[in-house]
């Protein structure tokens, strides 16, 4: 009896204490947000090394990228986190949008079909996240069906939510309108390219973390 | 899929309304596949109600996956108007609530659907949907 009982508050207190690890933290939101961006400015700050490339064409990230035991540390504590860029999605793709920008019809058609593949991906991953990160660029309208049912299906599942509005630097930017559009969330304004306001983003990782489902 | 054929140049398109009966008894599959299928025929789909988050996330993703296979299909444009979203009040929302539960889904809201080959862009706010269309 004294072993079961011991063996109990053995397991409380070392779930309780345990160091969280590798959260699956994923970067979702539409094409061209600046998830990449996010992502690369948060490995480069704790490992020295980039996550993916980030290209002014729309859907550059077409396959879900990973970067395992990334450990952010913030105001002394460290939580480890399996960081996952998702591409952006959308409920259209046209190649011929491609092909102002310079490529040709064949490289644009390719670029579409594996775009078109990397949004059924990120659909199909979202169930196995803990934790999301919806990026929205702060310049474009927030009343997008997309950036709502990426948030309707995240807390569907359960699955905390963090909105970021990147490109504050951007004159355009409006951040407010962002929160005003989801006033339920936590809404962090920043600019992944220029790294501004990310305390406040780590800030808010980390309170992200308690709300994880057990 | 039948309704290819009428994938190539616009000549023109139609309004389709449905009502949420239509939907009601039908599984995420059979409602999913309805809704294509009146958008591949060149219609702006108005539907009372709205779908479920996961249908819609399969909406886009069964979307993605038919702009791969049809080669003149470019994808939707989608939006929804929630018929609850002001009602904060304690009886607004038992009220709702009740008529929700009652009809199985959220028949306030409007849910518009459209080829993007024909709607452009649908502009919204928290007030209205605007659609441009394509010249």
């Amino acid at each position: 009896m004294v072993k079961i009982i011991t063996n109990f508050f053995k397991k409380i207190f070392s779930n309780f204490f345990k160091k969280k690890e590798n959260i699956k933290l994923g970067f979702y939101g539409p094409p061209n947000a600046g998830k990449t961006s996010l992502a690369n400015r948060i490995c480069k700050d704790f490992t020295g090394e980039e996550m993916g490339k980030v290209s002014k064409i729309p859907h550059e990230t077409r396959n879900i990228q990973f970067k395992e035991k990334v450990e952010i540390e913030y105001k002394g504590k460290k939580i480890t986190f399996k960081m996952v860029d998702t591409p952006g999605i959308a409920t259209k793709m046209d190649y011929e949008d491609f092909l102002k920008y310079k490529m040709s019809k064949k490289e644009a058609k390719k670029r579409a079909k594996e775009a078109t593949q990397g949004v059924v991906e990120s659909i199909k991953w979202l169930d196995d996240m803990d934790i999301v990160v919806v990026v929205l660029d702060a310049t474009e309208n927030p009343y997008n069906q997309v950036n709502i049912t990426i948030i309707g299906n995240l807390v569907a599942r359960k699955i905390p939510v963090l909105i970021v509005a990147n490109k504050i630097d951007l004159g355009k930017a409006d951040a407010k309108k962002i929160a005003s559009a989801f006033p339920e969330y936590d809404v962090v304004g920043i600019s992944a390219k220029k790294g501004q306001n990310f305390d406040e983003f780590y800030e808010s990782i980390f309170k992200l973390t308690k709300k994880i489902k057990k | 899929m039948s309704n290819k054929k009428h994938l190539g140049k616009i000549k023109g398109f139609t309004i389709q309304f449905l009502p949420y009966t239509e939907i009601k008894n039908l599984d995420s599959d059979e409602r999913i596949r309805k809704i294509l299928n009146i958008v591949l025929g060149n219609n702006i789909l108005i539907l009372q109600g709205k779908l479920k988050p996961e249908e819609e996330a399969r909406l886009i993703g069964d979307t993605m996956a038919m702009v791969d296979h049809i080669k003149t299909f470019k994808g939707i444009e989608l939006a929804v108007i929630s018929g609850n979203g002001d009602k904060k009040g304690f009886y607004s929302q038992f009220k709702y609530g009740l008529a929700n539960a009652l009809t199985g889904g959220d028949v306030n809201a409007i849910t518009i659907i459209g080829p993007a080959t024909i709607v452009k862009e649908m502009k919204r706010n928290p007030k209205k949907i605007e659609l441009l269309l394509n010249k």
